[in-house]
């Protein structure tokens, strides 16, 4: 079948919401036992700890800091899981450091997607691993996408060997209004979830509006059909939540927990929505509701609004050029994220898809030639950052990785060439400062469960 | 300057030809200085010449002289290549895909299967069609989607000329789905799908010897279907054939032992780098997807980019291909590049820049039986050229002139106009509605 990922996700999840009976809500389902559980603050505790590494000193490279700066003939210096210290040819080398050439390559933070699905709907892309959207009712904010990660997804790998990623959010779904709580995670092999999660990351709400929910549900002959349909089954989600933050929480709510920690700014909120005229219609929700948007994503028409989008400090994540796989994808052009640039907007470039997340380098450099060509030149600085600090402050872990800055997390790609152009690959990845890929050792390529006594272990991918 | 007033003053210069492309004639001229690649697999050759004439390539290369009196374009600093061939496309069949009134890629209700021809669906003025010409593509083979059978039906070849027509070839290529995919449709397994396959090809033979003659009462297809397959048995109509295991490839180089006149097209071949020599020495072309590392499926566990590189190592005929959906037409030079990246990595099989502009130029203009006509900077092939304005396969680059059958074309579209309007946001006198 030659249909599109993004629609071919979008259909069989159709398929497997039409097969499910209409079952209980969270809301329902906490009735059924009157005795509330205990909140635990973190019931699913990240186990990550980084892996060794050796102090490392990169000389020689071109560097990108991730937030605007570029040093040409730079060094960065990591050790014990942290940068110690970027800076240009003349900077001291302390003793026990590890040299490596970096001469002709290019340095750059580690790539960070704010939208993947990998591990719920990992590949194989079969129905029995298909686990990320609970499409039984339009609002499930209490569904947290981190119990239906796959660890084995061998996604995960590509993404770090093809794409650098040393980060990413995994989401729910866009087929509910409230697709539940998503998760960050560090790109390593593990047979647990937990030994993957991002240590101290904030959780994000996933949110959708548009098209997707109103199908969903409107073909179930359910609330909602329609657009209004998706705001109103919204405000009351919103109302309802309030009215439990205001409550004396007796009685335990797993979604409105989740939506209680959005009310607080605790929570951030990530919103799947393509329209600029839905955009607007969601901030003022948001305002009439009393939480924050963080992000739109997907967002093709954001440029039409790049103001108001500004004004109200929301950034956006996009693809450099998608369309017209949908009708609310129909207006996309490939310089909306050059033209939000230019405007002021904070701009991220995300995958949505387990290609994509291989190349988040390449769209962003594509969606920057674009910007050119009308005009608009975006310094190849700035244009790093789109993959990365930008993800990872708008994942509210900005503080922690996503740009070569001494103290931060030593997650770094060395690129055997500028990785803004299309004959560039990673050549190392480290982690935490621990070198996890290196295209040069066959060993440093992690091999999932899944993929093991199979045609093609091992390969080079 | 307002868009009308562009036109006005467009007028005025009495360019309405420029405007109404579809009665602009072919242009006689010369590129000159710029870095060609004819897209034959060969490198790219510094300050080359291209000639065109009469809607045709004359020459191409270095040392070419320009004729005398023949307008000529500056090349410095471009690059000029062949237009781009998309093999195996949706071009024209959908205006967006998830409308299902606007998508005619496949048709599951229908009771007709390998007679489905997309010919008289195809819309030259699709917006896919112009942001495609746009980005360099010239020339495509459209191909149904399968909609309850695994024959999705005829395809065809098209140029993506604003004003054409777009049909050259109807009925070029049968389509037939095979694999995972083609088990379902066939009624739950592979097994099902090779008797489905072998039978309609009997019946389509039994039909073909006997035109007039009344068929026998368990024959599966209608009469549509049974005459549309007689072309693909005897080889003038080439087989192409979805399938991504390497069994199961193995199982389709095996149809021509009951049937040895079969003209096969793989179209994915996921696997084909495992069973690469044996594709090889049937002589068979590939169109393949080459970013493709994952097993999203079962059928596709070895999956890698170095597939395209290792069959082409291997001797095979690959083009890139399959842009349908999200995968558009324009991706073509970003993917070919991708495989020139794979030469720096150890234990990777990549392309070289010339092999990868060939597999999405003169490869797949070859394997839909153009070769020599389509995909290639050659004395007498179509005067298809685009001028970018940089590395084609570079992503910083893009066209900044395409000319199909010699004929300069507009690359405005839905897109370039929104982009136009939402340059500035300012809507401080009249809304954006009435800046156009």
């Amino acid at each position: 079948m030659r249909v599109s990922p993004a629609l071919r996700r979008w259909s069989s999840t159709l398929v497997l919401g039409a097969a499910l009976a209409l079952g209980a809500t969270g809301a329902d389902a906490k009735k059924q036992d009157k005795k509330a559980a205990p909140i635990v603050a973190d019931p699913y505790p990240s186990t990550y700890k980084s892996y060794p590494g050796t102090p490392t000193a990169l000389v020689g490279a071109t560097v990108y800091d991730g937030r605007g700066g570029r040093i040409d003939n730079g060094i960065v210096l990591f050790r014990d899981g942290k940068l110690q210290a970027v800076g240009g040819a003349d900077m001291p080398i302390p003793e026990g450091y590890a040299r490596i050439d970096g001469t002709g390559k290019f340095v750059t933070p580690g790539v960070i997607d704010i939208h993947s699905h990998l591990g719920v709907y990992p590949s194989p892309g079969v129905e029995a691993l298909a686990d990320g959207n609970e499409m039984t009712s339009p609002t499930t904010p209490d569904v947290w996408a981190e119990h239906s990660v796959w660890p084995q997804d061998p996604g995960f790998t590509r993404a770090l060997a093809n794409g650098g990623v040393t980060s990413l959010q995994i989401l729910p779904g866009s087929g509910n209004l409230i697709g539940g709580r998503a998760v960050t995670l560090k790109n390593v092999p593990s047979i647990t979830v937990q030994g993957m999660k991002f240590p101290g990351a904030p959780y994000s709400l996933k949110m959708a509006c548009g098209e997707n929910p109103k199908r969903v549900y409107g073909e179930k002959g359910q609330k909602p059909s329609t657009r209004m349909g998706n705001f109103s089954v919204d405000r009351q989600a919103w109302i309802d939540a309030r009215q439990y933050m205001d409550g004396d929480h007796a009685e335990r709510d797993l979604g409105n927990d989740t939506l209680e920690g959005v009310l607080k700014g605790e929570i951030l909120v990530q919103n799947h929505c393509y329209r600029a005229d839905e955009m607007a219609q969601v901030i003022d929700m948001s305002k009439e509701m009393g939480y924050k948007v963080t992000a739109f994503h997907h967002a093709v028409e954001a440029y039409k609004i790049a103001d108001l989008l500004r004004e109200n400090d929301i950034c956006v994540a996009v693809w450099a050029d998608w369309y017209g796989f949908k009708m609310e994808a129909y207006d996309g052009i490939p310089e909306n994220a050059a033209l939000l640039a230019n405007a002021g907007t904070c701009v991220v470039i995300h995958s949505d898809d387990e290609n994509g997340i291989q190349r988040l380098n390449q769209e962003a450099a594509k969606a920057q030639a674009d910007g050119r060509r009308i005009g608009i030149d975006i310094p190849d600085a700035k244009v790093i950052g789109w993959f990365t600090y930008n993800a990872a402050k708008t994942m509210g872990i900005g503080e922690r990785t996503g740009s070569l800055e001494a103290g931060k997390m030593a997650d770094v790609v060395l690129w055997n060439g500028n990785p803004l152009s299309v004959y560039s690959r990673p050549e190392k990845v480290w982690i935490d400062g621990a070198l996890m890929f290196d295209a040069l050792d066959a060993r440093r390529r992690p091999v999932s469960d899944f993929e093991l006594g199979q045609p093609g272990e091992g390969d080079v991918k | 300057m307002s868009r009308r007033a562009t036109i006005l003053a467009a007028l005025t210069a009495a360019a309405l030809p420029a405007l109404l492309p579809g009665l602009a004639a072919a242009q006689d001229f010369a590129i000159t200085n710029a870095t060609v690649g004819t897209g034959d697999g060969s490198a790219p050759i510094e300050h080359g010449t291209v000639v065109v004439r009469a809607g045709k390539v004359v020459a191409a290369g270095a040392g070419v002289a320009v004729p005398a009196g023949m307008q000529s374009v500056d090349g410095t600093g471009k690059w000029v290549t062949p237009g781009l061939f998309s093999a195996v496309t949706d071009l024209g069949l959908w205006d967006v895909e998830g409308v299902p009134n606007s998508n005619d890629t496949e048709a599951d209700k229908s009771p007709f299967n390998a007679a489905l021809d997309v010919t008289p669906a195809i819309n030259p003025a699709s917006e896919h069609i112009a942001v495609s010409r746009e980005g360099g593509v010239t020339r495509a083979s459209v191909a149904p989607v399968n909609g309850d059978s695994i024959f999705a039906g005829q395809g065809a070849l098209i140029d993506l000329r604003a004003g054409s027509d777009a049909v050259n070839l109807p009925r070029a290529f049968q389509f037939v789905q095979l694999g995972e995919a083609g088990a379902k449709l066939a009624g739950g397994s592979r097994v099902a799908a090779h008797v489905a396959l072998r039978s309609a090809l009997r019946e389509a033979r039994e039909l073909a010897a006997a035109p007039t003659a009344a068929r026998s009462s368990d024959a599966l297809l209608t009469r549509a279907d049974a005459a549309a397959l007689a072309p693909v048995i005897d080889g003038r109509q080439p087989l192409y054939v979805g399938v991504e295991r390497a069994a199961d490839i193995r199982s389709v180089l095996a149809l021509k032992s009951e049937f040895p006149k079969l003209n096969l097209v793989l179209v994915g071949a996921t696997e084909g780098w495992l069973v690469a020599s044996q594709i090889a020495a049937a002589k068979v072309p590939v169109i393949a997807m080459p970013l493709r590392d994952l097993p999203a499926s079962f059928e596709s566990l070895a999956a890698t980019q170095s597939n395209v590189g290792r069959m082409k190592k291997a001797g095979v005929k690959v083009g890139i291909g399959m842009f349908a959906g999200s995968n558009q037409p324009r991706y073509a030079p970003q993917q070919a590049g991708n495989l020139v990246a794979l030469n720096k990595l150890p234990g990777a099989a990549g392309l070289t820049w010339g092999e990868a502009l060939a597999a999405i130029t003169s490869v797949p203009a070859e394997i839909s039986g153009m070769g020599g006509k389509e995909g290639v900077l050659a004395p007498g092939a179509v005067g298809d050229v685009v001028i970018w304005d940089g590395d084609p396969l570079e992503l910083s680059s893009a066209p900044v002139e395409v000319y199909i059958d010699g004929i300069k074309q507009p690359l405005d579209n839905h897109q370039s106009r929104l982009k136009q309007r939402y340059k500035s946001l300012d809507r401080t006198y009249l809304p954006k509605a009435y800046d156009w």
